[in-house]
């Protein structure tokens, strides 16, 4: 069953060739015999409980398009009643009093929770080795990273340990794993999906999107996950569309922009060819293609990081061991409690990111840094509505290299170096896509597409229209018991 | 410029973070890394560039000024380290 995609399944669901207990079931006996950690939390009694719920609406014929289908849920969206850690030492006693509205739409939707998935603490890092539980495995090659910070729901998907599993972009976080992992990934535009309940690292970033096999699995999610919501104040006040609805349009007569910055030193050859490869597809497919400049991507890496760790300074002075979350044992004074809290309950990375948004924020330095990097974010975004004028999408690579090997990795600003392709999205707010492009060093290779705002359908319909040509999506990594 | 030793402490206090010796070294060296990285924002010419807070041109959406939420106070107090009362309790600050 789980070699099926999340249409097919949700077909088999409707057909009653099996249940969704039974499929429930066939999936976390897989998480059990998996040994790639992408799991933090597994719900097995809920999932089947919702199984349960979903089978007698579908007998009783008042299912929607995808009751009963399992998935795995990124650890940062609250669960009601269900430990919410996002991955930090800080969150472990963390058992949400509220649902998330993306976890809201899920449950009204019928779909199946399976468990909480790994990720980079707080969604911070490129390679999952950030979690307080443990680095994920690339189910290709288990001596390598899945990417991050989504890297548990990359795995999860890759190694068909779920029909499908949420994620959140901030500087790539949903691209990049689903590139390394070989699955598809879509960063909606900014606001589309609520982030009310999905815990804060960079509120002027952060956007859920969906994590799945397919471009059509990927639509069909968007249907449930999107829309505006009141409890977001940046929340989009537009209606949603049916992303389903324009998967089978044809792509002829589309203009795919290429930006040379995206071509230039660091990109890894193999990985290169790959993307060339795929790009050379869509021309074959009545597509035209026509360079396009970026000047500005270059800044992307020192914009993204002072902007993003300036807001997660201020969002995660929160977690300050009164409330809820982490406390020391025997705090001596208030300040001791602060203190020492926050040094226990926060890993190195999201440590160092908190002081570098501290200083960057401090008077003297504000100028300097914030009020500079916001004003090269400006100057990013531009360069897209400027290159957006002459083409319908961009493309190009996700990441530099292949996954790379476990803790191979040491030091922060090599880390940094490997968002070079995926920052300028979240920085201009657009929406991408990783789609799987081949392999190279018998890794995955992701294509990105990256395109004007709201065009979320469009960028499906050009991922559908690949995915109809090439068998990329449909491989999965070897089982060895 | 780069940061010294003390200057990381300081930081780290006003982020009520505490580091220890070994930390404080590492962690001189790792932000002074990054702060290099940003010395290329010096780079671009900014001059009458506005500041982008936000991707989407928006305003803040204001409401009527009711009560809209309920008392759940009981609710999430009962997953806070410690209360009493229906306080949040904390060391004594004040005798």
């Amino acid at each position: 069953m789980h070699t099926k995609t999340l249409a097919q399944l949700a077909q088999g669901l409707k057909n009653k060739e099996f249940s969704s207990v039974e499929l429930t079931q066939h999936y976390l006996d897989r998480i059990e015999k998996s040994d790639l950690n992408a799991f933090i939390t597994v719900t097995d009694e809920l999932a089947l409980i919702q199984a349960q719920a979903a089978d007698d609406k579908i007998t009783k014929g008042n299912a929607s398009v995808l009751t009963g289908i399992p998935y795995a849920h990124k650890d940062i969206f609250c669960t009601q009643g269900v430990k919410t850690s996002a991955g930090s030492k800080m969150l472990d006693n963390f058992i949400s009093p509220y649902d998330a509205t993306v976890s809201h739409k899920l449950n009204q939707a019928d779909l199946v929770m399976l468990g909480k998935a790994n990720m980079d603490e707080f969604a911070m890092g490129s390679s999952n080795e950030n979690s307080y539980f443990g680095d994920v495995k690339n189910p290709w090659d288990k001596t390598k990273i899945p990417g991050g910070s989504s890297g548990g729901s990359a795995a999860a998907v890759a190694a068909r340990l779920s029909a499908f599993a949420t994620g959140t972009d901030t500087g790539g976080s949903i691209r990049q794993p689903a590139s390394l992992c070989g699955i598809t990934g879509l960063k909606p535009t900014y606001g589309r999906v609520s982030r009310y309940g999905m815990i804060a690292y960079a509120s002027s970033l952060d956007q859920a999107g969906p994590m799945t096999q397919t471009a059509e699995d990927a639509a069909l999610v968007l249907n449930v996950m999107a829309g505006f919501d009141e409890k977001d104040s940046t929340s989009a006040e537009r209606d949603v569309e049916d992303y389903t609805a324009s998967l089978n349009d044809s792509i002829k007569g589309l203009t795919i922009g290429l930006p040379k910055e995206f071509f230039s030193e660091g990109l890894d050859d193999e990985v290169a060819s790959q993307v060339m490869a795929a790009v050379k597809e869509f021309e074959a497919m009545g597509a035209t293609i026509k360079e396009v400049s970026l000047p500005n991507s270059a800044y992307a890496i020192p914009t993204y990081y002072i902007v993003a760790p300036c807001e997660c300074s201020s969002n995660l002075s929160r977690l300050d061991g009164v409330r809820y979350g982490y406390r020391c044992d025997d705090p001596k004074d208030l300040e001791d409690l602060y203190l020492r809290s926050r040094s226990e309950g926060f890993g190195e990375e999201v440590k160092r990111r908190i002081m570098i948004g501290a200083y960057a924020l401090s008077a003297g330095y504000y100028d300097a840094y914030y009020l500079k990097a916001q004003k090269t974010r400006h100057l990013i975004s531009e360069d897209f509505k400027k290159a957006f004028k002459d083409v319908d999408v961009i493309m190009g690579p996700v990441s530099p290299t292949t996954a790379f090997d476990l803790g191979s990795v040491k030091d922060s600003v090599s880390m940094y170096l490997a968002d070079i392709y995926t920052l300028s999205a979240n920085l201009a707010g657009l929406p991408g896509m990783s789609i799987p492009a081949g392999f190279a060093q018998n890794l995955p290779v992701g294509l990105q597409l990256i395109g004007n705002y709201w065009s979320e359908s469009k960028l499906l319909n050009i991922a559908h229209q690949f995915q109809q040509q090439t068998d990329w999506h449909t491989q999965i990594p070897e089982e060895k018991d | 410029m780069s940061l010294s030793q003390e200057q990381v402490s300081q930081i780290a206090y006003l982020a009520r973070l505490s580091l220890s010796k070994s930390q404080l070294e590492s962690n001189t060296k790792d932000l002074n890394n990054i702060l290099n990285l940003a010395e290329q924002l010096a780079q671009v010419n900014t001059d009458n560039i506005e500041p982008m807070a936000h991707p989407l041109h928006m305003s803040q959406r204001l409401r009527e000024d009711n009560v809209s939420e309920k008392d759940q106070s009981e609710l999430f107090q009962s997953i806070a380290p410690q209360t009493g009362k229906d306080h949040y309790l904390v060391p004594t600050v004040i005798e």
